[in-house]
């Protein structure tokens, strides 16, 4: 079973290729789905494939920055991606992550701040898996209420904050096409530059802050969020790979190997946005969050106390995550396929 | 066409001032170890391969830029062909709610 193992020139390590192409299927559905890159899913992976830490990060950026390009080449075909939007909010990623990296490190020379930011992390996903379920929840009563009064319940949504937040009419005003909004020039700026801000201090990508923003407080429709976070994930991405790998810490054989079930995924994952309304959409997000919010706590835990195993689990929740929705995906894929496959049929 | 340039230029200085930050913020992050490829495992293209690692981080930084979109929309352009031979509506996303 040699030819199982590729031996990876820089890491001088032997590594099961096809664990790769899997790992990158998941993920790379994942990615195409929620309009992230889902750097903490990757990581546990590759070190369970036997993967230095070294390389990790730097692998992780490299293929992600490939599979965003690509999905968000198709979630633009499909009229998700509000470019204009995309960005204007670069202008605030940018200026915020390096406000927030910067401030990171002023901490860091103060004192040891990593148990801190791990503890705002959780905060704050534990925010936005409310949010979710807490416009889920809304949406539901309204709909309850709509049928009640002898009314169609389909328009019915949930949470619409974004509307306070659009009354805000501070010059320029701009309309964003693909999005369908009205708003001030000012709101995504604001936005992304509270996400990018809270990236840098968190050290992530911010996908995952990005796309609950997007539809909550700037007030895109799901599936335009999911495009348009994508299109920011793919060109910093491949800044990122480009910076990452200057440095040494690419593994770049892996990454391509990689990056062959991603960016398949990734398709399979922006084509599965048509098949699964908005709120199912923002449902299984919610999920994703719950399980990254588990993983992190187990983490968290396994250091304050010094128990190896819980370390193990928080690796067992991320993979169980990402093998669960990735598997959800793939089979609304092809019950939505067989389903489009099959009323064309009949009208043919 | 003139202002689509005047645009363009913008954005591409834009692009040249603000991703060296990236850049910075990035390097922080990451300790100063040197990590050298043992290229006496190895013979042709892989021991090509890592001696440009060794030899040149730039230039492996830059390939690493062109290969991986490459390989990112010759995939994804493959799936998609196959999405499409199956006869899936690659055109339109339909109805999908807010």
């Amino acid at each position: 079973m040699e030819w199982l193992y590729v031996l990876m020139p820089i890491a001088g390590v032997k590594i099961f290729w096809p664990g790769l192409i899997i790992l990158g299927v998941g993920v790379g559905i994942i990615g195409g789905f929620f309009g992230m890159g889902g750097a903490w899913m990757v990581t546990p992976g590759l070190n369970i494939l036997g993967f230095p830490m070294a390389f990790a990060i730097g692998t992780d950026i490299a293929h992600m920055a490939g599979k965003s390009l690509i999905s968000t080449m198709r979630h633009g075909k499909f009229g998700n991606v509000d470019y204009k939007l995309g960005m204007i909010m670069l202008i605030g990623t940018v200026v915020g992550f390096e406000i927030g990296a910067q401030m990171i490190m002023w901490l860091e020379r103060l004192g040891s701040v990593e148990k801190v930011v791990r503890y705002l992390y959780v905060v704050l996903l534990a925010l936005i898996a409310w949010m979710v379920f807490h416009d889920i929840n809304v949406k539901k009563k309204k709909e309850a209420k709509m049928v009640a009064a002898g009314g169609d319940a389909k328009d019915a949504v949930g949470v619409e904050w974004h509307k306070t937040f659009h009354a805000i009419k501070i010059p320029p005003m701009m309309h964003f096409n693909e999005a369908g909004i009205y708003c001030s020039m000012w709101l995504p700026v604001f936005v992304s530059f509270l996400t990018g801000w809270l990236a840098g201090i968190l050290g992530i990508g911010g996908g995952l802050i990005r796309m609950p923003s997007l539809i909550y407080i700037v007030g895109c429709p799901t599936h335009v969020a999911v495009g348009t976070d994508l299109f920011e994930v793919a060109i910093s991405g491949v800044y990122g790979a480009g910076t990452y790998t200057y440095k040494g810490r690419t593994e770049l054989v892996a990454a391509v190997i990689m990056l062959v079930g991603a960016s398949m995924g990734a398709q399979v994952g922006a084509v599965a946005t048509k098949y699964i309304k908005g709120y199912g959409i923002r449902y299984a997000f919610g999920l994703a969050v719950i399980g990254c919010i588990v993983s992190i706590v187990l983490k968290l835990v396994a250091k304050a106390q010094n128990i190896p195993i819980l370390d193990d689990a928080s690796t067992a929740v991320v993979l169980a995550t990402v093998s669960s929705l990735s598997l959800y995906i793939l089979l609304r894929f092809i019950a939505g396929c067989k389903k489009e496959l099959a009323e064309i049929a009949a009208k043919g | 066409m003139k202002t689509r340039f005047i645009k363009l230029f913008s954005w591409c200085l834009f692009a040249c001032l603000a991703l060296p930050e990236f850049a910075h913020a990035a390097a922080a992050k990451v300790s100063n170890i040197v990590i050298v490829a043992d290229t006496r495992k190895f013979s042709g293209w892989e021991a090509w391969w890592t001696n440009l690692y060794n030899e040149s981080h730039l230039y492996f930084a830059l390939l690493t830029m062109a290969l991986i979109p490459t390989v990112g929309v010759i995939f994804g352009t493959f799936a998609d062909f196959l999405m499409g031979f199956i006869g899936i509506d690659l055109k339109s996303r339909g109805d999908v709610g807010h």
